[in-house]
């Protein structure tokens, strides 16, 4: 394949060259283990130390409050876990039903272990009802894990009020904002939420690397117990190139801040007005809510997803699909699903998400490179011909 | 492009007879949209000499790749062949004029060949099948029918869920209905067994083997989840076939010969070698 056009970065984003050159050195010459004593060793751990004031300050954090962790994944599991262990009588979690799977995985399988678990849905548009949430945490709810924004629709909950009434209620709130770190400005402080998630190959940094933000005073449990790694709240030998990897790339992420909000908006903005303008019978899914700047995702009406997704292949295009065909389970994606998107379109949704890689350029090719496959389909389809 | 060989891809990127026939003779409609696809074929029908012929096939598919190549497929299949020919193309033809589709997406080829049977039973006036009140529908997510899914264990000798799923789809979201399928395949290859042409003995000889493997060596199997059924005797060859766990066991060949052969070789005849097949 000749050419690729990039635009699935909320499923995972190219490595910018500046982190690589950051992490270079540390494979082959300065792959002392932070934790020795000699200075071969130790000016690692000064490294590491800088990637966390580096990541902290992204998110306007304490260093003290940052853990570097495997993935999103792990850093779910941890404050999820974490929360279920400081507080052994209350069985109740609250989350929403359309996070990612780190999060709807892990509740299914407390739930097998006792817990029961209140799935609060969105609307047409993928909002959340918060006075449903407000009624949803009782005293029995440990915490609330409710994602920042979502990785399908890229619509943004509001963490703020979010967090106010969970803690109004006395149960701990956990946000997975994977997708939303390095995409939107956060400041933990302006919340008081207790635990964030974060994974670096969302935002530039390698795969294999993500992070946990625990709030100062925070019950807190580790669930990889052993050494005395990461202050004693993560054992195991650090991911020191990607650690660094990630440090980078949120130094990279605050000073791209704008134009993520700018140029790439924009960029999101006329690729989303190109289609539906080009494509009749295309919907945009949560169009009208708060959504990350980088994400479209929309629906052709008729046409199926795998199938637009394998024509967009042939050109170089690469976005993804909420479709049945395209998941493992021969069910439309929980996201279109919930937000209960017409049948006649919930097959066809398909996701573009862009970087501060994207070019206009690009964006101008997909703008007319999609709209002839989207007829090429409606011509072989039963469907829409009135 | 992921798991689709070089044919489903021609025919997905290239598909063959696409469209309506204008006033058709048979018109075949399967799949739903709330099922993700969908398949519309049309056909024309000759009849020279008194034969009638598909002269004409075109498909409109909403659905996947392989849901696209499957249909397109179809078209060739059938166009030229005689009614009676196509009415007997299965999915089977249509995987293997693909040369092959990955388990998941098998049930692309199923709806293929319900469309054909279904323009072909349209041409003849005959009625749609609807859902009788013996028939129910068991996956609830995909609206599978028992008799879809007793015809996909029986015509293709499944017997698995995972497998039934890939034919029909059926029990492939919310997973309730895995109960009643593994009911339904439990009994269809019960069916099956006792279909098989029981064997009358010729001789007292063979009276005498059919009595031990029906009386003693069976149930012995039997312990183990296993089992045989005599197919034929001829002279010294004893074919049987194996069933429940025997199937799958690694060891089948060691059964039968040290145990099954053994035993009637000590208690019939020395010469007696045993068979699997049927």
């Amino acid at each position: 394949m000749d050419r690729v056009i990039y635009l699935d970065n909320n499923a995972t984003t190219m490595v910018a060259p500046e982190v690589f050159e950051e992490m270079r050195p540390f494979f082959s010459e300065r792959y002392g283990n932070p934790s020795s004593l000699h200075s071969f060793g130790g000016n690692v751990h000064h490294k590491i130390d800088e990637a966390r004031r580096r990541l902290a300050a992204l998110l306007g954090a304490d260093e003290n409050e940052m853990l570097f962790t495997s993935c999103g994944t792990e850093s779910d599991s941890t404050a999820i876990h974490s929360a279920l262990d400081r507080f052994p009588d209350k069985k109740h979690i609250v989350t929403s039903a359309v996070e990612h799977p780190a999060v709807l995985g892990l509740c299914d399988h407390l739930e097998q272990r006792g817990y029961s678990v209140t799935y609060l849905a969105v609307d047409e548009e993928g909002r959340l009802d918060l006075d449903e949430l407000a009624e949803a945490v009782t005293d029995d709810t440990a915490i609330v894990s409710i994602m920042h924004a979502n990785n399908e629709s890229g619509v943004v909950f509001p963490l703020q009020e979010i967090t106010e009434i969970v803690k109004q209620r006395g149960a701990l709130m956990h946000t997975d904002a994977v997708q939303s770190v390095g995409k939107l400005p956060l400041d933990v402080r302006k919340t008081s939420v207790d635990f964030l998630s974060l994974s670096g190959h969302k935002l530039h940094a390698p795969k294999g690397v993500g992070a946990l933000f625990v709030r100062r005073g925070t019950p807190y449990t580790p669930l990889l117990i052993g050494g005395h790694q990461e202050h004693n709240k993560r054992a195991g030998t650090e991911n020191v190139t990607s650690i660094v990897g990630l440090g980078k790339a949120a130094e990279l992420a605050a000073e791209h801040m704008e134009d993520e909000q700018t140029r790439v908006q924009a960029m999101r903005d006329r690729l989303q007005e190109g289609l539906v303008a080009h494509c009749p019978d295309a919907r945009v899914n949560g169009g009208g809510s708060p959504r990350l700047p980088n994400t479209l995702n929309i629906s052709f009406g008729y046409v199926e997803g795998e199938s637009i997704l394998l024509l967009m292949d042939e050109l170089g295009i690469c976005a993804s699909s909420g479709s049945a065909c395209t998941s493992a389970s021969l069910e439309i994606s929980h996201v279109i699903k919930c937000m209960k998107v017409p049948e006649m379109y919930a097959h066809g949704s398909t996701r573009f998400s862009l970087s501060r890689y994207t070019t206009d350029e690009e964006i101008d090719y997909v703008i007319e490179q999609v709209p002839p496959i989207i007829a090429r389909l409606r011509e072989l389809s039963p469907f829409g011909r009135g | 492009m992921w798991d689709y060989n070089d044919k489903v891809k021609d025919h997905f990127l290239n598909p063959r007879n696409v469209g309506a026939i204008e006033n058709p003779d048979g018109v075949g409609d399967t799949g739903n949209l709330r099922c993700g696809d969908a398949l519309r074929l049309t056909i024309r029908v000759e009849k020279v000499d008194g034969v009638e012929r598909i002269a004409d096939a075109k498909f409109q598919t909403f659905g996947c790749a392989s849901a696209i190549a499957a249909a397109s497929a179809l078209t060739e299949l059938a166009i030229g062949k005689t009614l009676d020919e196509a009415a007997k193309v299965t999915n089977q033809d249509i995987v293997e004029y693909l040369g092959g589709l990955p388990a998941p997406k098998i049930h692309c080829s199923v709806m293929g060949a319900e469309a054909l049977q279904a323009a072909i039973a349209d041409y003849r006036g005959e009625k749609r099948e609807e859902i009788g009140p013996e028939d129910k529908i068991i996956c609830k997510c995909f609206e599978v029918t028992e008799k879809k899914i007793r015809d996909a264990v029986f015509h293709n000798n499944l017997t698995t869920v995972e497998q039934v799923t890939n034919y029909t789809k059926a029990g492939g979201a919310c997973g309730g209905c895995i109960p009643e399928i593994e009911r339904i395949i439990g009994e269809v290859l019960a069916e099956k067994a006792a279909m098989t042409c029981e064997v009358v003995p010729e001789n007292e000889r063979d009276a005498l083997i059919k009595r031990l493997l029906e009386e003693e060596i069976g149930p012995a199997l039997g312990t183990h989840d296993g089992g045989l059924q005599l197919v034929a005797i001829d002279g010294d060859k004893v074919v049987v076939a194996m069933k429940g766990a025997c199937q799958m066991c690694a060891n089948l060949q060691t059964t039968v010969n040290e145990f099954v052969q053994k035993e009637l070789r000590e208690k019939v005849d020395e010469n007696i070698v045993v068979e699997v097949g049927g």
